[in-house]
Formats: C-alpha cells, sequence, structure tokens
C-alpha cells in the first residue's frame, strides 16, 4: 500500500487529514542503532524500517532486545548510536515532533489504577497539549469504539486485564498519532482478549492508515500478508513481507523459520533477507 | 491528494499548549493526592503530634531570648510553628520522589516522559505540583494551629506564601534528585533515615542555632551549611512579614542547583533506568 492510499483510508473513515510533513516518508526508520548497558551489547547495528499504513511485526524472544529499541525510539534512554526517525524526523534532534507523531502501548501497564477511565485519558491528553473540551470530545469517541463507553466513570482497578489493554490502546491513539507503538500488548491476556485486541490493532491500519510495529514472541500473531522483521540476541536476522522471509530461510512456516534463522546464527553471524 | 486537504504542520509548542500541560499535570497529583486520605492524614497529625505533645512537653525546658523576627517572648509552640511547616513540605517533597520511585516501577512515569513536550519542563511541572499539593497540607496545618491560638500577624498567613513556594520547590527538587538515584522503592526507607531526620534535626526547626552554638560549635556549623535550616528561616521571618535575605540567597540557590541536577539526572541520554526497562527484558 502506497503512502497516498493510506492517507486516503484514513480520511474517509475517520477523517484525519495527513500532515504534509509525513507523506512519502517511513513511518519509522532505525538506522544503524546499536545500544550497550555496562559492557553487555543489547542491540548491534539495528537497520529496518515500518512503511506508512503497514501492520510490522517485530518478532524475538525475551531477551532479544525489542523492549530496549523501544525505550530508545520513545526516547527513555538516550540513542547511543545510529539513527532513528519518525516520519523523517529525528527523535534525537526534533524530540517534539517526533513524539507528537507516535503512540505508544508500554509492555507493563502504565494507567494510574485509582484514577478513573476518563481521568487517565484526560490526563494524556493534557499532556499532549489537547484543551479540555477536546479531550472529552475525543475520549468520549475513543471509548465508543473499543466499547468501554459505559465504564468512562470506573477506577481503572476495577477494569479487565484485556479491557486495561484497549484503554491503554485507545489512549495511545487520544492525540491520533500516526504510528503506534506495541510492545507485547496481549502478554497476560486470555485466547479471546488476545485476538480482540489484535483484530482491533489491525483494524486500525486498514480503516485508518496507522502504521503500527507490534512487538510480540508468539509466531501465532503474525498474519501471511504482515511485514516481519526477526530480532535475535540483539540484531535483526530477516525482514520483509512474511512469505519472503520464510522462503528466504527454507522454512515451511514462521515456526521453522525462525528456528533456521536463529540456530544459523552461531555460524554466520548475522544473515539478513 | 491535495495539499489544501492537509493539516498545517505545527512546530513547536505553543503558550496554550505548555498550560494544558502543567494544568494536567497539577490536576492529576491533586486527584491522587485526595485519593490517599491517609497521606493527608498522616501529613497532618505528624507536625501535630509535635506541636501539641513535644513543644508542651519541651516549652518548660527550653527558654528562648527574644531573636529576630520576633519582637517578644513567645511560646516554644510559636517558635517551632515554621520549622514544623518546613518539616510538612520536606516529608512531601520526599514523598512526591516515592511517588516518582514508584510510578517507574508501575510505569506511570513514561507516560509522562513520552509526552511530546519537553523534558526539563514537564519535571518542572512535576515539581509545581508536589508543591501545591505541600501548600495545601501546609495552610491545613497552620488553621488548625490558629484554632489552637498559635497565630501569626494576619497578613503573615499572606506574605508567607511566596516563601512556601519556594521551600517547597527546593525540597521537591531535592526529593527528586534523589529519586532519579534511587532504583527500587525498597531503598526509600534508607533515603528517610539519611535525609530527613538528619535535615530536620540538625537545622533551626526545633531549637534556635545560638542555643545549638553553646553545646556544640560543630553541630551549630553543621546546621548553619543546612538548606533546611534556611527554608525554615525564610517561612519564619515572611511568616512576621519580614525578609531574611541570606535565607532567599540560600533557598533560591539550592533550589536552581537541586533543579538542574534532577533535569541531568533525568536527561534520556544519561539512561532513566539504568536497569534496563521494567519486566526485566532487554
Amino acid at each position: 500500500m502506497t503512502a497516498t492510499d493510506a492517507f486516503s483510508a484514513g480520511q474517509s473513515t475517520q477523517g484525519f487529514p495527513p500532515r504534509p510533513d509525513t507523506v512519502g516518508m517511513p513511518a519509522l526508520s532505525i538506522e544503524g542503532v546499536s545500544h550497550v548497558y555496562g559492557t553487555r551489547r543489547a542491540l548491534i547495528d539495528i537497520a529496518f524500517s515500518v512503511a506508512p499504513a503497514s501492520f510490522t511485526a517485530l518478532l524475538g524472544l525475551n531477551g532479544a532486545g525489542k523492549s530496549t529499541l523501544f525505550s530508545l525510539i520513545t526516547r527513555l534512554f538516550g540513542i547511543q548510536h545510529g539513527r532513528i526517525g519518525i516520519f523523517g524526523h529525528d527523535v534525537a534532534q526534533t524530540p517534539g515532533e517526533a513524539l507528537r507523531l507516535l503512540g505508544v502501548v508500554f509492555q507493563p501497564r502504565t494507567l494510574d489504577l485509582d484514577l478513573s477511565v476518563t481521568q487517565n485519558l484526560l490526563y494524556h491528553a493534557a499532556l499532549h497539549g489537547i484543551g479540555r473540551r477536546d479531550a472529552r470530545a475525543r475520549s468520549g469517541e475513543v471509548l465508543a469504539r473499543i466499547g468501554l463507553a459505559d465504564r468512562a466513570g470506573s477506577k481503572v482497578r476495577d477494569l479487565s486485564g484485556g479491557q486495561m489493554r484497549r484503554l491503554e490502546i485507545a489512549r495511545a491513539l487520544l492525540h491520533r498519532p500516526r504510528l503506534l507503538l506495541l510492545d507485547e500488548a496481549t502478554v497476560g491476556l486470555d485466547v479471546k482478549a488476545r485476538a480482540d485486541i489484535l483484530n482491533h490493532v489491525r483494524q486500525l491500519v486498514a480503516e485508518q492508515g496507522i502504521s503500527v510495529l507490534w512487538a510480540t514472541h508468539l509466531f501465532d500473531e503474525i498474519g501471511s500478508n504482515d511485514d516481519l522483521v526477526v530480532l535475535h540476541q540483539g540484531r535483526v536476522l530477516a525482514q520483509g513481507k512474511v512469505a519472503r522471509v520464510i522462503a528466504d530461510a527454507a522454512g515451511s512456516d514462521i515456526n521453522t523459520a525462525f528456528m533456521r534463522l536463529t540456530g544459523s546464527t552461531a555460524q554466520s553471524g548475522s544473515p539478513t533477507s | 491528494m491535495t495539499s489544501t486537504a492537509m493539516t498545517p504542520i505545527q512546530r513547536g509548542f505553543s503558550a496554550a499548549e505548555y498550560l494544558i500541560c502543567l494544568n494536567g499535570i497539577v490536576w492529576r497529583e491533586a486527584l491522587r493526592f485526595l485519593h490517599q486520605r491517609e497521606r493527608f492524614i498522616s501529613a497532618l497529625v505528624r507536625p501535630l503530634v509535635w506541636l501539641f505533645i513535644f513543644a508542651a512537653g519541651f516549652r518548660q525546658v527550653l527558654g528562648l531570648s527574644i531573636i529576630p523576627p520576633y519582637e517578644t517572648y513567645i511560646l516554644y509552640e510559636v517558635y517551632i510553628a515554621p520549622g514544623l511547616m518546613a518539616m510538612i513540605q520536606l516529608f512531601n517533597g520526599m514523598q512526591s520522589s516515592l511517588s516518582m520511585v514508584y510510578d517507574r516501577e508501575m510505569g506511570n512515569m513514561r507516560t509522562l516522559l513520552v509526552s511530546p513536550l519537553p523534558r526539563w519542563f514537564l519535571l518542572s511541572c512535576k515539581l509545581l505540583a508536589g508543591t501545591a499539593v505541600s501548600l495545601l497540607q501546609v495552610y491545613a496545618f497552620l488553621l488548625i494551629a490558629w484554632f489552637w491560638d498559635i497565630a501569626a500577624p494576619p497578613t503573615g498567613y499572606l506574605t508567607v506564601l511566596p516563601a512556601l513556594v519556594l521551600s517547597g520547590l527546593m525540597l521537591g527538587a531535592l526529593g527528586m534528585l534523589i529519586s532519579s538515584g534511587i532504583k527500587q522503592l525498597e531503598n526509600f526507607a534508607g533515603v528517610m533515615n539519611f535525609v530527613i531526620f538528619p535535615m530536620f534535626f540538625a537545622s533551626s526547626a526545633l531549637y534556635p542555632l545560638w542555643r545549638i552554638l553553646e553545646s556544640s560549635p560543630m553541630l551549630y556549623y553543621v546546621c548553619l551549611f543546612n538548606p533546611f535550616t534556611h527554608a525554615v528561616e525564610l517561612i519564619r521571618f515572611a511568616l512576621y512579614g519580614q525578609m531574611n535575605w541570606i535565607a532567599l540567597a540560600v533557598v533560591g540557590g539550592c533550589t536552581i542547583a537541586f533543579m538542574i541536577g534532577a533535569i541531568l539526572a533525568y536527561d534520556p541520554s544519561r539512561g532513566l533506568i539504568r536497569r534496563g526497562p521494567a519486566g526485566g527484558e532487554t
């Protein structure tokens, strides 16, 4: 899908006009990023990009470096080496412009459990400089979309795990970002809640042209048409369309392809597609 | 697609956006404070115990001479009131920092720090929010003390406000600086012992410095170099409509120094969460 298609899709359903500075740029570009904790190398010369209006799965086992990468993209950590751009805005140089276009759902819960659903949303809106009246309207909209409109006044503590995740996704979309990052968003959820969340996010891509980077260690969350980046021990082992990655690794499915890719690291270092 | 359909590019942030953000952070802090009723009550009970029990017992032991800003002999309760006001702020400043450690452990801090607004601004808002909460506590304390006949001149309640804002900022910034160095919630008990108690006792909060000089010149200098002493004196003088310039300079200087330290400590290039992201995954 081209950038223009994506934006038309976004316009037709939700009416979020695209910003001229986002046209023709990759939603996310990671260029030569490395990161060390003391002497341990968490990321080694990572490079990949996320196309506008695409669903890109970042597949890696625990400890592969996914969360470190997310912390770098969201500027929780400083970038030690390399460059990260969000629709062409350098995260290190112009963090404000970059973060404005970014919505993020972290792996640990980041909601205020003692505040109500709406209060959590209004707080997030304020952090993005969205005025109270506008924020209330948007909160109503996003809550209706995730089916939590009747829980607007409930304390977050009283929600189920799946509802909290949906709320976090809704919150991440409140400032209408063009790129959404989700770090193991379905961890700890039951099968149905997992499927709901995944479907919801895929819908956002299809209907609103939002670009998604979905970090996971679960093979069954990856669709055959997705873009895939395989991260293992801090290195990108393969990237491209799922079918292509499987074919290149001479596997029969993602599972076998992943095993072959990660098994081969010992001999050849960092094979890429 | 035509360019007219596009939203204009927005560069930087408008004053309104900064204001909305500040408002939101203060509002959230106030909500959290109201939800923790026991925190409010313990913040009030602590100084009241000192005022009603400790001071009542101590006033027979400790004679006070007339020292500025007081113009007559005063009761011991009157003397320690400003010290207790500063103590409320000291505890609140450290408790705000506790909430930052808690936030960081629970992940709430991430919500704050991924806001596109500049990080120095976000931390300053957090600091202002903590100070606003401490003002609520101090005035509630003053109200109760007033019913107990421990009253300052009526205008003093107004003139003390700027002093309280500044001392609240200083103690909050100190807490923030300390919180950046704490990796885990459990370590906070150590901060209580090593920061709060020494700062409070080695100061002019409970006894005038000339009294300390009589018993230990060494301790006198420790108290003199304790920024908390100057926060207490700034509040004490302001409560009687007077200005203590030295205290103002020390408190102002320390506020700036602690704040710069905290902003540097939370600088992303220095690593916010040094042990790696929460959840143990890297």
